[in-house]
């Protein structure tokens, strides 16, 4: 991991501290998922009076390919929570990790409509749609629940830094590209709720329980 | 004086500790190796990752392929390949600044972990199959 990379990685972790501490705030007796990144004060007026809305950090409108070379959008998630991830399919050193543990997610919600996982390759000029495409069918998973995705690889980048993923080329990585094994948690408003290391299987326990705490959350918010 | 046999003490323990930790050392070299080389595709437990990277954990592929393995560490291997009926074909990437003792350690360690109960092979018996690699591995 070289410099700029673990500066990057240092400056999303005061973020994502500071969000956690401000979220231990709320009340305990209704757990909650805090809402990671920035968020700024709007001011408007209703009827007179300054009303003070917070608008937080939201994923923005993305267009990849999938291993079924079917578009993936912001329309593919509507409603639906999803856990997204980066990682490239010749990655000698974590991808495997990352996705004997995500593989845990899909078994556990793959009959769930509400659930989608989403994992990007960082090295797109190999991973293409037939590599990717391989890849999910080895691993006997449904396009429809685990979605590949390739696409451009600035777009890709720029959307790693949207999640606040570290990623990056780096020729004195194993297997030439620098990334962290997040697993981010991301709800049905595109708000990120929750970071999670994708190669611990304790930490992926915690991101199924806060999934479940969330799809209540949808649950919710459809009646 | 109390002290003098305090720093004793102190010392003692760390000759031990030092000690009992290279005897350790080389005892769990197979195991170390392990860690280091395959952990990260082979998973702790030797499981793999489904559908595509072979587990190591009551592989049939351990012992119909026996004498290959040596030259399989230090090489890797590319293409497809059969375990426990099921089809993998990804890159393996050899380790090539393994030694012959290191390798029969490893394989070892493989070869009696993992729920694997076969037989162990002799230094000898490891050196003579590098020496007879196949040449496309290169």
């Amino acid at each position: 991991m070289n410099y700029s990379l673990k500066q990057s990685l240092l400056a999303v972790s005061v973020i994502l501290t500071a969000a956690f501490t401000y979220s231990c705030q709320s009340n305990p007796s209704e757990k909650t998922l805090p809402i990671l990144g920035s968020r700024e004060p709007v001011e408007r007026v209703v009827n007179g009076e300054t009303i003070v809305d917070t608008v937080y950090h939201q994923i923005p409108d993305f267009a990849f390919v999938d291993q079924d070379s079917q578009q993936v959008t912001q329309e593919t998630v509507a409603g639906k929570i999803y856990v997204t991830d980066f990682f490239f399919t010749t990655c000698p050193s974590i991808c495997p990790k990352m996705k004997s543990q995500m593989l845990r997610v899909y078994e556990k919600y793959k009959d769930n409509p509400n659930v989608v996982l989403l994992s990007h390759t960082i090295d797109p000029a190999h991973d293409t749609v037939a590599v990717l495409k391989d890849y999910a069918e080895r691993m006997n998973v449904t396009s429809g629940k685990w979605h590949f995705l390739t696409g451009d690889r600035d777009k890709i980048y720029d959307m790693a830094l949207q999640y606040f993923v570290g990623v990056q080329e780096d020729a004195q990585a194993e297997g030439g590209f620098a990334h962290s094994g997040d697993f981010m948690l991301i709800d049905q408003n595109r708000h990120i709720r929750g970071h999670y290391h994708g190669t611990e299987a304790a930490d992926v326990d915690r991101l199924m329980q806060d999934m479940d705490i969330l799809l209540k959350e949808v649950q919710h918010e459809k009646k | 004086m109390r002290k003098n046999r305090f720093v004793t003490g102190v010392l003692g323990l760390m000759a031990l500790t030092t000690l009992t930790q290279c005897f350790t050392d080389k005892q769990n070299q197979g195991q170390k190796l392990y860690a280091q080389h395959c952990q990260s595709c082979h998973m702790e437990d030797g499981s793999g990752l489904r559908g595509l990277i072979p587990p190591i954990a009551k592989a049939d592929y351990l012992q119909t392929h026996r004498d290959e393995l040596a030259c399989l560490i230090r090489h890797g291997a590319d293409g497809p390949m059969v375990v426990n009926g099921i089809e993998y074909n990804k890159e393996m990437p050899g380790v090539h600044t393994l030694r012959p003792d290191e390798i029969t350690n490893l394989l070892n360690y493989i070869q009696t972990n993992f729920g694997n109960k076969n037989e162990r092979y002799t230094l000898t018996e490891v050196k003579g199959m590098l020496e007879t690699c196949p040449v496309p591995y290169e």
